[in-house]
């Protein structure tokens, strides 16, 4: 497996992280200039917020698929784990303002979406709390933190991710399989995380 | 275009329909997929030669009726309806059809019957969307046996003054203009008069989200969204939200049939 993966590996070494921002770019651009001009059906801002939102997902939950691809398949993605995060929040973030300018419109109606509506909430809780991650997704910010707390910060991708797919399940009508398997994808990937052996270990060792 | 020569009628709206293309692209018929466009793209697997309906229940000629039989002696109408989805959209669309209780008078309601049942075909093989149990097939709706009397509420067979495209309920649907639009079930095989209150579909789905009576009524919020205010389809990227209207503004005609009845109690 690890021979599978090593020309791809070091030919992924001479792409640059960098140019994951402008092709993530591409796709939002080409959505608005879409639903412009009339090509994402008659109800574009519908759309633009659907695909923007699930769009976002995609990219936080191929975060999470990073380490484990790295450690059962042996392929290297760590650099572009950052830039990957980033355009996933920045996703959510232009699915929340889309939801906030084009859909909802009336700003006394959107405060109480938020507290009243269940599934906005997750959604609210889930982007509040991308905030800090996204704003710490710098070298700066690591030196500053020092790497294990970063790490501990960072962690709150668990949480994130999943208060996601569950937005996702609580917004459709009826019981749709389509977000359940985002879900099912995201248990999946956080459950290869868990190691008994190393947490039962590292319990141990802060006891004594 | 075919051409079903339907009369206007003083109960249509004079604002100006929604695109033919919004129309028939922008459907909720789950039996053909969740997507908006899945219906449009799935529906012509339905096939609606032949098609017959149950009309049966506590009336006095009980039987199966050809769609000649339905239309015989009918004069179709056009109808222009404010139509308001249940999802905060809404669009405005001119229907062809008759009163449902032309249809009802013709079979003779018992005096005992209180309810319409209607039932929606359930064709595995012609619906790719019931292979998921997104709700429990086949699709059921009612009426209380005022509100299917109210000249309001028709049988459409058609849209823009041609036949019902599949995906809007071909051949034959219901279409109540006060209520969410889910009431306005779609390709109907089954018309059954009942004593009882009726099993509807989301209402089994979802009982606190949807209730029997489901008419549109902006102080009454959906659980999961405010029901205060509508985007109409079709208003393109910067349309504003416009505020929905009690019985969706058919409150002239029917709010009688509601007198003295808690509406945020019987949603």
């Amino acid at each position: 497996m690890l021979h599978l993966m090593d020309p791809i590996n070091s030919a992924l070494r001479r792409v640059p992280a960098w140019l994951l921002y402008p092709l993530g770019a591409l796709p939002v651009a080409w959505l608005f200039w879409a639903g412009i001009r009339g090509d994402l059906g008659v109800d574009p801002v519908k759309a633009i917020e659907h695909w923007l939102g699930l769009w976002g997902l995609w990219l936080l939950i191929a975060t999470l698929a990073i380490t484990p691809l790295q450690r059962h398949a042996g392929l290297r993605l760590v650099r572009f784990r950052r830039a990957i995060g980033l355009l996933g929040f920045y996703y959510i973030a232009a699915h929340l303002a889309v939801w906030l300018v084009l859909d909802v419109q009336i700003p006394a109606q959107i405060w109480g979406d938020i507290l009243k509506r269940p599934y906005i909430t997750i959604g609210m809780v889930a982007f509040v709390l991308m905030i800090p991650l996204a704003l710490t997704s710098n070298n700066w910010a690591l030196r500053r933190l020092g790497g294990e707390r970063w790490r501990r910060l960072h962690r709150l991708t668990y949480l994130v991710v999943p208060l996601g797919a569950v937005h996702f399940v609580m917004v459709v009508k009826g019981w749709q399989v389509e977000p359940f398997y985002y879900l099912a994808a995201i248990l999946g990937l956080l459950a290869l995380r868990l190691r008994p052996g190393r947490m039962l270990r590292s319990r141990s060792a802060a006891r004594t | 275009r075919a051409g079903l020569s339907a009369k206007p009628s003083q109960y249509s709206t004079v604002e100006e329909p929604t695109s033919y293309e919004a129309v028939t692209t922008y459907n909720n018929f789950y039996e053909f997929g969740t997507g908006k466009d899945d219906p449009a793209r799935n529906a012509h697997m339905l096939t609606t030669e032949g098609w017959q309906v149950q009309i049966d229940g506590l009336v006095d000629k009980p039987g199966t009726w050809t769609m000649d039989d339905v239309l015989a002696g009918t004069t179709l109408e056009e109808r222009i309806y404010r139509f308001r989805c249940v999802e905060a959209w809404s669009m405005v669309v001119p229907w062809v059809g008759f009163e449902l209780a032309d249809l009802l008078n013709r079979v003779g309601v018992q005096p005992s019957a209180k309810y319409v049942a209607f039932e929606t075909a359930l064709r595995p093989e012609e619906m790719p969307g019931v292979r998921t149990r997104v709700l429990d097939w086949p699709y059921v709706e009612g009426l209380r046996l005022d509100e299917a009397m109210n000249p309001l509420t028709i049988m459409a067979t058609g849209v823009y003054d041609e036949p019902m495209p599949n995906q809007n309920g071909a051949p034959i649907r219901l279409v109540v203009p006060w209520k969410y639009g889910f009431k306005s079930i779609k390709s109907i095989v089954r018309i059954t008069l009942t004593e009882d209150e009726p099993p509807t579909s989301w209402n089994k789905a979802n009982g606190r989200e949807y209730g029997f009576y489901s008419n549109v009524n902006p102080e009454v919020s959906h659980p999961r969204w405010s029901q205060a205010t509508e985007r109409e389809v079709g208003g393109g990227l910067l349309a504003k939200r416009k505020p929905t209207l009690m019985f969706n503004g058919y409150g002239q005609e029917v709010a009688s049939l509601y007198d003295g009845m808690d509406l945020a109690k019987y949603y």
